[in-house]
């Protein structure tokens, strides 16, 4: 007999790890809309797969809880049930040994308490629940601003790029800027999770914007005139799309801009590597082409030079804030006055109107952990710095920026100091910057969110010599002339409803960043369009936004898993030397592969029922 | 598009099809029917059954025939071993959360789920019975048995697409989804205004009228109870589909003795109450046309409770434009309780007054509470669709084939062409105005002097010279297009002076409580039916049927009396504003 032996894993548990990575990815691709209460008896089924069986309140509490769970679901428990539920999952939580029971009842409570509402809809009505599956196509679900993927993927696979061109357009205005820096929320739940991993969206939109430039795509015959003026605030991807709807609806739309060019942080905020000027331009030119009139240079206030707000809303028949959120916040630690500290605003507006800093052989620390501070790393270094760190106060997977924005700027020669809170600024007698005094922490408890929290270590201050510090951790809007004409501001933004309308106030309407605080490009072109919208009808219209082009079948090839292709980029050491453009669109093997692997939600499963796609908004 | 040619083969046979051809109809073509459950053409095809599925060479995937296009150079098979395997395991699934107690359903032999069972040979089902019950108010004239509901979606799509009512919907996710009403409501607080189209196109006995033949049968075996019963003009055109008549074989006679057979005492026809229905709408046209100022344009028909109740529900303030005429039910009603109870002398308490209708909605108008003119209980009674006519003919082991003609009884038989044209779209309108003419011009005009008005068109106008005015005319039938009129209307878009509106597409021959035939419309041929009995009788207009002449005589003086009033009018805006508000 062996004393010992070494362990090999079997094919049966081989086969069950490779089905938690399905499950996995399952997980992910769970579709929007579910009833939560049955899902809730899912996972709590799975729960109690997991139990080894010796506790009672794991062994049998787990189960009765989903037999209670199914008595709500099939309308026939009471209040008194979510008691019993409540009651029996605490006492599992205070007595099960180990997570699979505590953890699993954890859960139920969450649940119960983050959808109480879900639980009493199906006691109260029968067992009936009130989820509906709304949005059957998970992309076009997930994308704000609704764009047709499965069609223009189709299209894309069809080589038929200026259709595609035309039907984003349907509900983007900027096809361009989406397909260079779109942060594709429709990925999030592509279902093609379920046999592999998601379709690359964005590069299958830049194939087409790529392959038929925007500027080469006409835009749709514009509506009649109605002789309706609005006056748009703001020159960014939110007022520019705003204006570009308005125009097709025959409305005239005129865009107030404060600064030398249009496009807003698509310009002042994303640096040329990322998205190049000329292919804004693109975007811009042809939203211009519609007959949007532009103000440039012309900042809406009460100081010389600048037009008030309370003229704008008296002589437009309405009026659309798009501000955007363009004022720097301060980190408030000692020296941020320094000579050599600046603001991730200030510094990519300096780069967005071809005013350089002067970064050369400089020693440059970026504070903060987002996609601004990457990219203020990212253009430093092309600024020529001679070393650039960025101080981060959590760990680099806790950082708000996408990931491969991190280690693109890592593979860039950045350094990270991460569990590094800034502590005070340290200047010579000239007042000039000659380091960052940084707190080491260590990762702690995670807050309600589910975010590790850092707190501060048991060691001493550490000092990170440099010339320059950029704050990059947050922007603010500036509201204050707004708010002096009575619109309402809460939290530092402006308050307006799902409609986009301002509260109280009749004909004024806001998005995008001014309202949501920093967020995403297509979050603001999104709110363009259900500003243009609601616009319209204020103005009492009822104009549809459609496309002419016709989406072309399914194919029934099998789908067979398929990895997925990834846009390559230029080499770190080639791109970090200049601002040029470093990443590569797909091939058309790359890209007709790659739309290949859509499962064309829009015509199979939900969609099917439902209706795939809205052809007219 | 269509032009361009695709060729293929299908279970060995070569085919060229147009481009966007499915496969299931590339395969009807050459004579290979693809068993399908859910598929219902332009309305549901959404593949959800998958009985329809087939094998392309060289996919490992199956396809759906009814929602898949055809390739150029695709080889199918519809019947191979891997289709059949499949086909039968969807079906087996689909048992098993099904009802199979195909001796007590209303659709036994009439239903697509059990002959393709059957086909397969289907003898067991090898899975766990899983058959959902949900509560369902059996009072309401439409019955919903959530143990027969094979979530084909028919029913949904039917209600969104065609009516555009959207009562019912999905309902739950996951494992647990259904079909119920929509926005978890109850029936009788929806918008349904029981058209009863979800039930013709139901697969299953999942939707179905509520079964009134037992109240017919209880009357017929009460001693004391003297049996009137009336025949909706749209019946006579489809009764004898389902006993394997054709529609020559299924005469008008023929149906007379069917009833008398099943022993009603008197067998009368709603065509003659059709005629007096023209009489008092037709006068109240005319009425309303010279004191144009006093009243809402246009003019609404009134005699589809479909139609009526939409009005009710979702247009409360058009209720005004509706004709006051009750329907021809209603009005045969309240003459079998009134004039004919005198004239023979018969208590009108002792009165069961049944009616034979294609129209489910037809069961709750003659529950409303305001139709009980005669003062002996509701005017109608017992209200019993063409299907369960057929299944009391069934009940009753009549042969058919051996019944011999019979007429109907007077004096509330007797009808001309104009009121049996009172069961197709366009008929009531043209009806009315061949009456109207008569009475502005003093002559008659020729009989199909009007029958611009007819055609399968959702919405037909036409204007016609009557006297010193030109009259516009609109008719309407779906109720889809009934809310694009009065949405219109209500824009300024159109204006008219007369509109008629059948909530049915194609009108009552099409209507929701006439035999089912899976996948097939049948309401143009029905109307066919009707137009050629309208072309065969000897009186072509209402004002010339002797028995309505008579009754005005003996009974009513003339159209828009104070008995007339009494009797067949009803001022639908008091009454059904209180009635559905109040039934909400």
């Amino acid at each position: 007999m062996s004393r010992l032996k070494i362990a090999t894993t079997n094919k049966a548990q081989l086969t069950v790890e490779r089905l938690y990575k399905d499950l996995e990815r399952r997980i992910i691709a769970s579709p929007p809309g579910l009833c939560p209460v049955d899902l809730q008896l899912s996972f709590l089924k799975m729960c109690h797969a997991q139990t080894c069986g010796k506790c009672v309140p794991c062994r049998v509490g787990l189960g009765q809880l989903q037999n209670l769970m199914e008595e709500v679901l099939a309308g026939k428990a009471t209040l008194k049930t979510l008691d019993l539920i409540r009651d029996t999952a605490s006492d599992i939580v205070d007595s099960a040994d180990c997570a699979i029971g505590y953890e699993a009842a954890h859960m139920v409570l969450a649940g119960l308490e983050g959808f109480r509402e879900d639980y009493v809809y199906h006691i109260e009505h029968g067992g009936k629940c009130s989820c509906h599956i709304t949005q059957p196509v998970p992309c076009v679900a997930l994308c704000p601003a609704g764009v047709d993927i499965p069609g223009y993927i189709a299209l894309v696979k069809e080589e038929r790029y200026a259709d595609a061109v035309k039907l984003i357009r349907k509900d983007n205005p900027f096809p361009t800027a989406c397909a260079l820096i779109c942060e594709h929320p429709c990925e999030a739940r592509c279902r093609r999770n379920m046999i592999d991993s998601a379709i690359n969206i964005r590069g299958l939109k830049r194939m087409a914007v790529d392959n038929a430039r925007a500027n080469t795509v006409p835009v749709p015959e514009k509506a009649e005139s109605t002789g309706k003026k609005v006056a748009i605030i703001g020159g960014g991807p939110g007022g520019l799309s705003a204006a570009y709807y308005l125009e097709l609806m025959g409305h005239h739309a005129v865009v107030f801009e404060e600064k030398s060019k249009l496009g807003g942080m698509l310009r002042y905020g994303i640096p040329n590597y990322r998205f190049p000027r000329e292919r804004l331009q693109e975007d811009i030119d042809t939203i211009l082409s519609t007959g949007v009139e532009v103000k440039l240079n012309t900042r809406v206030g009460n100081g010389e030079g600048e037009i008030s707000y309370n003229k704008l809303h008296e002589e437009y028949d309405a009026v659309y804030i798009a501000i955007g959120a363009h004022t720097d916040k301060k980190i408030g630690i000692e020296g941020e006055d320094a000579h050599g500290v600046m603001s991730a605003v200030e510094m990519l507006r300096r780069i967005g109107d071809d005013d350089m800093p002067d970064f050369k052989d400089k020693t440059v620390v970026v504070v903060g952990g987002g996609n601004v501070a990457m990219d203020c790393t990212r253009s430093a270094i092309r600024l020529g710095a001679k070393k650039v760190g960025i101080a981060y106060r959590r760990r680099q997977n806790d950082m708000t920026a996408l990931p491969e924005e991190v280690e693109g700027a890592i593979a860039e020669g950045a350094e990270l100091y991460s569990l590094k809170a800034p502590h005070k600024i340290e200047a010579d007698e000239n007042g000039n910057v000659t380091a960052l005094w940084v707190e080491p922490q260590i990762i702690g408890p995670i807050d309600a969110w589910g975010r590790a929290r850092p707190i501060q270590a048991d060691v001493p201050l550490l000092r990170i010599p440099c010339d320059i510090v950029v704050v990059a951790i947050g922007q603010g809007i500036e509201t204050r002339h707004f708010e002096e004409a009575g619109i309402s501001v809460k939290r530092g933004t402006i308050t307006a409803m799902s409609d986009s309308e301002v509260k109280d106030v009749h004909g004024v309407f806001a998005g995008g960043d001014c309202v949501t605080g920093p967020a995403t490009v297509i979050r603001a072109i999104a709110a363009g369009k259900v500003a243009a919208a609601n616009i319209d009808e204020y103005l009492g219209y009822h104009h549809v936004v459609p496309c002419d082009v016709e989406i072309p079948p399914v194919s029934y090839e099998d789908k067979e898993p398929c990895g997925r292709i990834q846009l390559s980029e230029k080499e770190a050491g080639e791109r970090k030397t200049n601002f040029d453009a470093f990443e590569c669109g797909m091939t058309k093997q790359e890209a007709c592969q790659e739309a290949g692997r859509c499962l064309r939600c829009d015509k199979y499963g939900y969609g099917s029922l439902k209706g795939g796609r809205a052809a007219i908004w | 598009m269509g032009e361009k040619m695709i060729n293929l083969t299908i279970d060995g046979i070569q085919l060229q099809v147009p481009e966007g051809t499915s496969v299931m109809s590339a395969a009807a073509g050459i004579g290979i029917e693809v068993p399908h459950l859910c598929f219902l053409k332009d309305i549901n095809e959404i593949s959800a059954c998958k009985v329809c599925v087939v094998e392309v060479q060289g996919k490992s995937k199956l396809i759906t025939a009814c929602n898949s296009p055809v390739e150029e150079g695709m080889v199918v098979f519809t019947n191979s071993p891997k289709v059949r395997r499949v086909r039968k395991t969807n079906v087996e699934l689909i048992l098993s959360q099904h009802d199979c107690h195909c001796a007590t359903c209303v659709r036994s032999r009439n239903c697509n789920l059990q002959q393709i069972s059957n086909d397969l040979g289907i003898l067991e089902v090898p899975f766990t019975e899983e058959v959902p019950e949900t509560p369902w108010d059996h009072s309401f004239p439409l019955i919903r048995d959530s143990r027969k509901c094979i979530k084909c979606m028919r029913c949904v799509q039917i209600c969104d697409k065609v009516q555009e009512m959207h009562v019912w919907d999905v309902q739950n996710t996951g494992s647990r989804t259904t079909v119920d009403v929509a926005d978890n409501k109850t029936i009788d607080c929806s918008d349904c205004t029981l058209c009863g189209q979800c039930i013709t196109h139901c697969p299953t006995g999942a939707l179905r009228e509520r079964d009134d033949t037992y109240k017919a049968f209880e009357a017929l075996a009460d001693p004391e109870k003297i049996t009137v019963v009336q025949v909706a003009p749209a019946v006579r055109t489809a009764w004898g589909e389902e006993l394997g008549l054709s529609a020559e074989e299924a005469s008008e006679g023929k149906m007379v003795a069917a009833l008398k057979r099943i022993g009603f005492d008197y067998v009368f026809d709603t065509n003659f109450a059709a005629d007096l229905t023209i009489m008092e709408e037709g006068s109240e046209l005319l009425e309303r046309l010279d004191n144009s100022r006093k009243y809402a344009w246009p003019m609404f028909t009134s005699c589809c409770p479909g139609w009526v109740s939409f009005v009710s529900k979702k247009y409360p303030e058009y209720l005004r434009n509706l004709s006051t005429a009750k329907s021809p039910q209603q009005m045969f009603g309240a003459m079998a309780k009134t004039h004919f109870a005198q004239k023979k002398g018969i208590d009108p308490n002792n009165i069961c007054c049944i009616s034979i209708m294609p129209c489910v909605s037809k069961k709750r108008e003659a529950s409303l509470s305001y139709m009980k003119s005669a003062g002996a209980g509701q005017d109608v009674d017992i209200v019993l669709t063409t299907r369960e006519f057929v299944r009391m003919i069934r009940a009753e082991h009549i042969n058919t084939r051996f019944l011999k003609e019979q007429a109907f009884d007077s004096p509330l038989g007797e009808s001309t062409g104009a009121g049996v044209i009172f069961g197709v779209t366009g008929g009531v309108m043209e009806a009315a105005l061949r009456t109207a003419y008569a009475v502005v011009e003093g002559k008659n005009p020729e009989a199909d002097a009007f029958r611009a008005v007819r055609g399968r068109d959702g919405r037909r106008e036409a204007d016609f010279v009557l006297g010193d005015k030109t009259l516009h005319t609109c008719t309407v039938s779906g109720l889809a297009n009934a809310e694009r009129l009065i949405e219109d209307i209500k824009a300024g878009k159109v204006s008219y002076d007369f509109v008629e509106v059948m909530a049915c597409p194609g009108g009552c021959v099409g209507g929701g409580g006439q035999p089912i035939h899976d996948g097939c419309e049948f309401a143009e041929q029905r109307g066919g039916t009707l137009y050629r009995l309208d072309s065969e009788r000897k009186l072509r207009f209402s004002h010339e049927n002797p028995e309505v002449q008579k009754v005005y005589e003996e009974f009513l003086e003339k159209p828009l009396s104070r008995t007339a009033h009494k009797l067949l009018h009803s001022e639908h805006v008091n009454e059904l504003y209180f009635e559905t508000h109040n039934y909400l």
